[in-house]
C-alpha cells in the first residue's frame, strides 16, 4: 500500500473556550465509540440534546404530566401552560405573528404531508401543477406524488445546477399559470445549498402561488425569521434543533390555514360533534387532533430557550468556519471529490471517495469513532443528478470542534491506505 | 497504520483484493437462470447469471453490479466457489455462509466454508450481514425460479 499523501498542513485553528464550554453542556459528546472518543458529524440526521432540554423533560414527566386541555384540576392546567407557553417560544423564535399560526405536528414529514392533504387535496386538480425542486428530501417529495395521485395534478421538477445551487432561471421559467405550488427546502441536507427563500417565496407572491419551505436543516443554525421570509408554509422538526424527537411545527399564514380542512380527526380538533353536524375548532387546534405530543412540545420550548441564551450569531459563524476547514482538510484526502459546493452553504460536507463505496468509507470511520451518515439521504433525486449511487456525508452542529474534523480526516486517510486510493 | 481490530477483520486482504479484481465480473449472454439483487439500505445492486447443465450443476456463473467492498467481493467470490458444484450442494454452502455471517455458527466449524471466513467479520455489524450475503440471496432467487418453471 501506498504512503498516505500528506499535503501540507492547514492554518491551524484552536477551538474557542466558549465552544468547549457548550459541549460540557451535552453529555452524549464525551462517551466513546469504539474506545474512541466519539466524532458526532451527523448532525442533520438529528441533533444532541443539551442537558438543559433533557431536565426539563424530566421535570415534566416528574411534577406536571398530565393531559392538556382537559381537565380543571390543577396538572391539567400546569400541562396546558406549559404546552401552549412553548408554542408561544416557538412563535417568537420564528417570529410568526400569532400563536394560531404555530401548529404541533410529530416533525416535519407530518407537516408536510399535512399541507398536501388539507391544502391540496381541495385546491389542485388536474391542469396544475407543483413545483418540486431536484434537492428535496423524500419528505416533501412523496406527499406531492401521493397528492398528484388523488388529484391529477402534475409534478415538475426544478432543476439544480452542478455546484448544488437552484437553477433559478430555470425556476422562473417553470413558473407560468398552471402552477399552484413550490417547495422547496431551506437547507438541503444532502448537499447543504442554502436556498434564497424569501426571493422564491416573493416569486411565487406575485403569481399568486402557495410556497412551502420544508425548514428542517435551517431552524437549528440560521435565523428563521418567517414574517421577513414571507413564505406562505414552513415546516420543522424538533430534533434538528437540539429538541426531543416526535414534535415538529407547521406553520403558515392565517387566510390558507382558515380555510384549510382539518387533516386527522379525533379529540380536540372540535368544538362540538353530533351525528349530523361537527365543528371545527379554532387554529391551531384543529389541525391537531388527539393527545398531542406535549412532553416533546415543552422539550422543544427548551431547547429554543437554550439556543437564545447563545449567541446565535456566533454560534452560525462559529459553523461556517468549522465547515470551511472541513472543506480544506477533507481536499487533502487523495481521491475525494466533494458533491454539492454551492457559495451559500450550511455546515454540511457531502463527498465520494474514488472506487471506495461510502457504506464502507462509513464502516471504517465509525471504527475510528467518527459518526457519519452514507447512502442517499433520502434524497435519491439528488444522487441521480450527480450520476451517483450515494455519498459520505459529515454534518457539523455549534459543540463540534476543529479536533473532530481532524479526526475525520485521519480516518479518511485511513481509508485511502487501506483501498490503496490515489488521487 | 493503525487500524481498530474490527476494521482489520472485515477488510481482510482476500476481501479488498476481489473488490478491486472481481472475479467473473460478466454479463452471461445466455443464462439459464438470472436475478436481480438489491438492498435498499445502501443502494447495492447486483444481477447474478448462472448456467446450469443438465445435472443441475453449475457450468459457469457470474455478476456485474454497483455495491461496497462486502457485497463485491462476497459475489466475486461466490461465483469462484459455486462453479462446477450440484445446486444442492451450492444451498448448503450459502445457508451455512448465512449462519456463520449471522453468527448461528462459527467461522472454522464447517469446512465447506473455509474460503468464506474472511467474511465473519460481518457479524459483529448487524448492518453488513446484508452486504455479505447480498449476492447469495440473489442466487438462490435465481435458482428458485428454475423450481417454478420446472415443476410446470
Ligand atoms: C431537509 C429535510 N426535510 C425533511 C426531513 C424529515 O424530517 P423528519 O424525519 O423529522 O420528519 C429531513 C430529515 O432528515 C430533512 O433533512
Amino acid at each position: 500500500m501506498s504512503a498516505p499523501v500528506t499535503k501540507q498542513r492547514a492554518t491551524h485553528y484552536e477551538t474557542p473556550g466558549r465552544i468547549l464550554d457548550i459541549r460540557r453542556e451535552f453529555p452524549i459528546l464525551s462517551r466513546k465509540v469504539q474506545e474512541k472518543p466519539l466524532a458526532y458529524l451527523d448532525n442533520a440526521a438529528s441533533t444532541q440534546m443539551p442537558s438543559k432540554v433533557m431536565e426539563t423533560i424530566t421535570a415534566y414527566h416528574e411534577f406536571h404530566h398530565s393531559n392538556v386541555h382537559r381537565g380543571v384540576h390543577q396538572l391539567s392546567q400546569e400541562a396546558s401552560d406549559l404546552y401552549e407557553g412553548a408554542r408561544e417560544k416557538v412563535r417568537r423564535f420564528i417570529h410568526a405573528r400569532d400563536t394560531r399560526q404555530v401548529i404541533y405536528t410529530s416533525g416535519t414529514t407530518a407537516a408536510l404531508n399535512l399541507i398536501a392533504h388539507s391544502w391540496g387535496n381541495s385546491r389542485v386538480g388536474k391542469g396544475d401543477t407543483i413545483l418540486v425542486s431536484n434537492m428535496e428530501h423524500h419528505a416533501n417529495i412523496v406527499p406531492w406524488y401521493m397528492l398528484a395521485k388523488r388529484t391529477g395534478v402534475q409534478i415538475k421538477v426544478i432543476p439544480i445546477l452542478d455546484d448544488g445551487t437552484l437553477d433559478m432561471d430555470a425556476f422562473e421559467a417553470m413558473l407560468d399559470p398552471s402552477v399552484k405550488a413550490v417547495c422547496v427546502n431551506h437547507v438541503s441536507n444532502a448537499l447543504g445549498t442554502v436556498n434564497p427563500v424569501r426571493t422564491i417565496a416573493g416569486m411565487c407572491r406575485e403569481r399568486g402561488i402557495v410556497s412551502v419551505i420544508d425548514g428542517a436543516q435551517a431552524v437549528g443554525h440560521l435565523k428563521v425569521d418567517v414574517q421577513e421570509l414571507d413564505v406562505d408554509f414552513y415546516a420543522f422538526s424538533g430534533h434538528k434543533m437540539h429538541g426531543p424527537t416526535g414534535i415538529g411545527i407547521l406553520y403558515g399564514k392565517l387566510p390558507l390555514l382558515n380555510e384549510m380542512e382539518p387533516f386527522l380527526g379525533g379529540g380536540d380538533m372540535i368544538l362540538s360533534v353530533s351525528f349530523d353536524n361537527i365543528t371545527w375548532n379554532d387554529l391551531p387546534f384543529k389541525f391537531e387532533a388527539g393527545t398531542p405530543p406535549i412532553a416533546q412540545a415543552v422539550g422543544l420550548g427548551a431547547a429554543i430557550d437554550y439556543l437564545n441564551g447563545h449567541d446565535r450569531t456566533f454560534l452560525y459563524d462559529y459553523e461556517q468556519q468549522l465547515l470551511s476547514y472541513a472543506n480544506e482538510r477533507l481536499a487533502e484526502v487523495p481521491g475525494l471529490t466533494f458533491i454539492g459546493t454551492a457559495p451559500q452553504k450550511a455546515a454540511i460536507v457531502s463527498f465520494v471517495m474514488k472506487d471506495v463505496h461510502p457504506h464502507d468509507i462509513g464502516t471504517i470511520l465509525d471504527g475510528e469513532g467518527v459518526a457519519v451518515r452514507t447512502g442517499q439521504h433520502c434524497a435519491e433525486p439528488v444522487m441521480d443528478r450527480y450520476g451517483i449511487s450515494s455519498t459520505t456525508r459529515a454534518s457539523m452542529a455549534f459543540y463540534n470542534t476543529f479536533e473532530e474534523i481532524d479526526q475525520l480526516r485521519d480516518a479518511l486517510l485511513k481509508v485511502t491506505e487501506l483501498f490503496d486510493v490515489t488521487d | 497504520m493503525l487500524l481498530t481490530n474490527r476494521t482489520k477483520n472485515l477488510y481482510q486482504e482476500v476481501i479488498l483484493d476481489h473488490n478491486k479484481n472481481p472475479r467473473n465480473f460478466r454479463v452471461i449472454e445466455h443464462p439459464s437462470h438470472t436475478a436481480k439483487g438489491h438492498n435498499p439500505l445502501c443502494g447495492d445492486k447486483l444481477d447474478v447469471y448462472l448456467v446450469l447443465d443438465e445435472n443441475q450443476t453449475v457450468q459457469d456463473v457470474s455478476f456485474v453490479g454497483d455495491g461496497c467492498a462486502i457485497s463485491k467481493a462476497s459475489a466475486s467470490i461466490m461465483t469462484t466457489i459455486v462453479k462446477d458444484k450440484h445446486i444442492d450442494e451450492v444451498r448448503t454452502i450459502f445457508r451455512g455462509f448465512h449462519d456463520m455471517a449471522t453468527g448461528k455458527i462459527e467461522a472454522d466449524e464447517d469446512p465447506k466454508l473455509r474460503r468464506l471466513r474472511a467474511f465473519s467479520g460481518v457479524r459483529d455489524l448487524p448492518a453488513r450481514v446484508k452486504c455479505a450475503t447480498l449476492a447469495w440471496h440473489t442466487l438462490d432467487a435465481a435458482l428458485k425460479d428454475e423450481e417454478i418453471i420446472t415443476t410446470e
